[in-house]
């Protein structure tokens, strides 16, 4: 064999992990499957989405669940060109903070959007509902601009 | 609200990591060798342990090894551990044992499994020989060799494991 030949192989290394949820992040995708995006109120009054199980201020626990819009508007964001494997989706779209409708705080998904000048911050949004769900976060197939 | 029964309580989050493995010169001499059933140690110029497999330099020394030697299929074991849980994925049925084995006239071990023994009679120290595949499945891989299994051989005492020459138990003797 030529010294220069090159050997290389395909590897892939698998974690197969599996996790418990709890009942605050477990009831949040439970939500999720019947299509409705459920926050928590923290001990100042806000909504926070996805809920936390622990107060942000007071670490004393949260069990007040509240219903968000599946609306909202974008508060930052930033654009993927060349969106890669394990991305959501396989055209150019944007990671945002997306502050639903209800809710105080925002949570981050991604944005369908044919071209980055589309977007702003402020731009009305809505989660678009995956054919099929199953209570995991994807089953919000993103966002698409309202 | 959902019924209780229904409540989501666990998720699939499995992480994959895919690589593009490249053996590199040294490993791929030493691939190359193993393809035509033949194990091929490389020896630092500077230390004289000899590697295998091979990375192609000495990683105590920080040379390359360019010296390479053929080594039997003959092998002590150094180490070992009866496997009693399956690993999704692994076709092996437990219980079954994987061990570090030296090869004759190597300095350092390599993982490989041991069969055709009985489990609890396997130790430390206990001499084992490589059971190929047919020649014709042979490939650029350590899995041309099936397992290890006993030799009829005296054990090596501790001390000894590493330190064996490529004519193993025999060398010793005339030495």
């Amino acid at each position: 064999m030529p010294e220069s030949e090159i050997l290389n192989q395909a590897f892939e290394l698998g974690y197969t992990y599996t996790r418990s949820t709890g009942p605050v992040v477990g009831r949040f995708l439970t939500g999720l499957r019947d299509r409705k995006i459920v926050g928590i109120r923290a001990s100042d009054g806000r909504v926070v989405v996805p809920p936390m199980e622990y107060d942000p201020d007071t670490a004393a626990e949260l069990s007040e669940f509240v219903d968000v819009s599946s609306e909202g508007e974008i508060v930052s964001w930033a654009w993927v060109k060349h969106p890669r494997e394990a991305h959501p989706s396989t055209e150019p779209f944007a990671w945002a903070m997306i502050r639903l409708d209800g809710a105080d705080v925002p949570m981050v998904h991604w944005v369908q959007a044919g071209d980055e000048s589309d977007l702003h911050t402020g731009a009305r949004v809505r989660a678009r509902w995956a054919d099929e769900t199953v209570g995991f976060i994807t089953d919000i197939a993103g966002f698409e601009l309202v | 609200m959902a019924d209780q029964q229904d409540t989501i309580t666990g998720i699939d989050v499995p992480v994959y990591l895919k690589y593009n493995f490249t053996a590199g010169a040294g490993p791929a001499r030493f691939l190359s060798q193993v393809k035509n059933g033949k194990l091929t140690g490389q020896r630092c110029p500077r230390c004289q342990q000899v590697y295998i497999p091979p990375r192609g330099s000495c990683a105590a020394c920080g040379v390359a090894t360019e010296e390479e030697l053929v080594l039997p299929d003959k092998a002590t074991v150094q180490s070992f551990t009866i496997v009693s849980i399956p690993i999704p994925n692994n076709p092996i049925k437990p219980p079954y044992i994987i061990a570090n084995l030296v090869l004759d006239g190597a300095n350092i071990s390599f993982i490989h499994l041991m069969s055709e023994c009985v489990n609890e009679d396997v130790r430390i120290g206990q001499r084992v020989q490589a059971v190929w595949k047919p020649e014709e499945e042979w490939d650029y891989s350590m899995d041309n060799i099936r397992y290890f299994k006993p030799l009829d051989e005296p054990d090596v005492p501790v001390a000894q494991i590493g330190k064996l020459p490529v004519s193993g138990w025999e060398g010793m003797s005339d030495a």
